[in-house]
């Protein structure tokens, strides 16, 4: 497992001195199931508006909800995935009028949530901790229509219910972060669970992920100050722009005297700014009560401990294997994005195979994680870094014949031979470098008589003339330890 | 003792987006508390090792198998609605977004 960090986080850079935030986020993530949460209807998005909509997802009288059993499935696998425990769970109605609700109310988990008190650990070392993980319905798209789209100015709303009563999840952090970089490696974590998991294909520009952020804002040392709650978050960027934007406001506004309203804010991608939505409203307002046309649900401690072994090995636990095998902390990048682009196999096979740890996650971080390993074999990977551990390839060479493998499943030997990439001997490399040095002899009297500064552009002068002369054979480290040694450094 | 303000009718009243005039405030506030005086009765008795209950039957895990079953209504609902456009139903605009 990942080691847990302590609960305080160091402060985020953006704010300043003496200040500090502190983030909650609630993330609502769409189940993977076929149908709705509460009837057959199909759980599909992009349809034509209203094609996936009956008598009961359209609040019709005399309609009544039957629970989908695979979500319910889904909502425990999930809980589990977070260490929650998973409870006995009732249904409750969330009442209030928007259209987006056709029935006045949402069936929601109130008091009584399906899953309670889990973590969640980030790759940097930090446990956040899950208050809960309820299950409930999606409420119907609203489509504003004139005023330029803008909610505001609408001259009326156009409602399409195919996403109404689709399954969700909402899971509700504790405020546990501390800056908008742990905010966006927390949503990223967890939506990397709920991939692995099957729970929720988690698109955040379809939707299917939403997150909102609570965000405050107080000096240090001193008590937390009032939230406001941040919606329309389409991307993770998105997410640590909001973040950081509404904390400035908040240190803007106390630093002149003004008071933090609670409230709901709407982020503006186009400029980069929040706006106020509404008030927020009470719990009470929503006249929570018992859902009379649900029974309870009591998951037994058979499915409990069979949705345990069904689990897959989560992102945290690769990590850290991968983290064992290379010798390096589970935090460190190579580690880090390995796990994050489905590349920890491999490295690990390659590592197995006795080659380089260090060099086997640096080519996964810089070479493999942009482009994919596609045809690339564990085996031959791991020749690829031996022969560059054993000087047979320099780093460039390595880089290029790691790139052919990517293509087209050949083996580093072939690559290297068909290239013509034999590395240059020490010999070679002299003879190249007593040239230069007599054809540049005023750089030369620089890089050995220099300050540092210009020491270091003459490095990157002198062995950019080697790479040229040796056609890329030569190693660009080995090249700028023998400068250094023959100018007595 | 449950008691009930007039303030606590009025904000209920709403919630509820019912209009009620000061006549009517009058009327139902001694009705409502009332009603709670009565429940009220229960609160004294000594509840502590009996379970809420929120559903009178004694069921639990009713559900049903995750498989489509198309209703083929859109067209009859739309056509009863007061107005729709784009295959969609047309309300008054809202302010603000879902509470």
């Amino acid at each position: 497992m990942t080691t847990p960090a302590p609960r305080s986080a160091p402060n985020s850079s953006v704010l300043p001195e003496g200040w500090g935030m502190v983030i909650g986020l609630e993330v609502h993530c769409e189940l993977a199931t076929a149908t709705k949460l509460f009837c057959g209807c199909p759980n599909h998005f992009g349809d034509q508006p209203n094609t996936n909509t009956c008598p009961t997802c359209l609040g019709l009288p005399g309609s009544l909800p039957v629970l989908n059993e695979h979500a319910v499935e889904l909502a425990m696998r999930l809980g589990r995935a977070l260490h929650c425990d998973v409870n006995r769970s009732v249904f409750s109605r969330k009442n209030y009028f928007y259209p987006d609700q056709p029935k006045d109310y949402q069936v929601t988990q109130y008091d009584l949530p399906t899953n309670l008190g889990g973590h969640l650990d980030l790759p940097s070392g930090h446990r956040i901790g899950i208050t809960r993980a309820h299950i409930e319905e999606d409420t119907g798209k609203l489509n504003h229509v004139g005023g330029g789209g803008r909610i505001h100015d609408a001259e009326h709303s156009l409602v399409d219910y195919n996403r109404s009563g689709v399954p969700l999840v909402e899971i509700v952090s504790e405020a546990d972060m501390r800056s908008s970089e742990q905010a966006k490696e927390y949503a990223t974590e967890l939506r990397a669970i709920l991939l692995a998991t099957g729970v929720s294909d988690a698109k955040m520009e379809e939707g299917s992920m939403r997150v909102d952020a609570n965000v405050s804002v107080h000096h240090l040392g001193e008590p937390w100050g009032t939230r406001c709650e941040i919606k329309n978050l389409n991307s993770v960027r998105s997410l640590g722009r909001a973040i950081d934007h509404e904390a400035l406001r908040q240190i803007d506004l106390l630093n002149n005297g003004e008071t933090v309203r609670q409230e709901t804010r709407h982020w503006d991608e186009a400029s980069g700014r929040t706006g106020t939505l509404r008030v927020k409203e009470d719990a009470d307002d929503y006249r929570y009560f018992p859902e009379p046309d649900l029974v309870p649900l009591v998951p037994s401690a058979a499915d409990i401990a069979r949705i345990d072994a069904a689990l897959p090995v989560l992102p945290a636990a690769r990590r850290s294997a991968l983290a064992d095998a290379a010798g390096v902390l589970a935090t460190s990048g190579g580690v880090v994005v390995a796990v994050e682009r489905g590349l920890d196999h491999l490295a690990q096979a390659a590592i197995r195979s006795g080659a380089d740890a260090g060099r086997v996650l640096t080519h996964v971080e810089h070479n493999l994680a942009v482009d994919g390993a596609a045809a690339l074999s564990p085996e031959g990977f791991g020749d690829l870094v031996k022969m560059e551990t054993s000087g047979e390839l320099t780093a460039t060479q390595a880089k290029t014949v790691l790139a052919e493998m990517v293509a087209t499943g050949g083996a580093p030997a072939a690559i290297a031979q068909a290239r013509g990439f034999e590395a240059l001997d020490g010999s070679a490399l002299e003879g190249i470098i007593d040239g230069l040095i007599a054809a540049h002899a005023e750089e030369w009297e620089h890089f050995r008589n220099g300050d540092d500064k210009a020491r270091g552009k003459l490095t990157g002068f002198f062995v950019g003339k080697v790479m040229q002369a040796s056609n890329g054979q030569a190693d660009g480290k080995a090249a700028t330890a023998l400068l250094r040694a023959k100018a007595g450094l | 003792m449950a008691s009930l303000s007039r303030e606590e009718v009025a904000h209920v009243a709403q919630l509820a987006r019912l209009n009620l005039t000061d006549e009517q405030l009058d009327t139902f506030t001694p009705q409502l508390a009332a009603i709670l005086a009565n429940a009220a009765d229960v609160e004294a008795l000594d509840l502590d090792d009996v379970p809420p209950t929120s559903h009178p039957y004694p069921l639990q895990n009713v559900w049903r198998p995750d498989v489509v079953r198309q209703s083929g209504v859109r067209d009859a609902v739309l056509a009863a609605a007061p107005a729709t456009q784009d295959g969609m139903f047309r309300v008054p605009s809202v302010l603000g977004d879902a509470p």
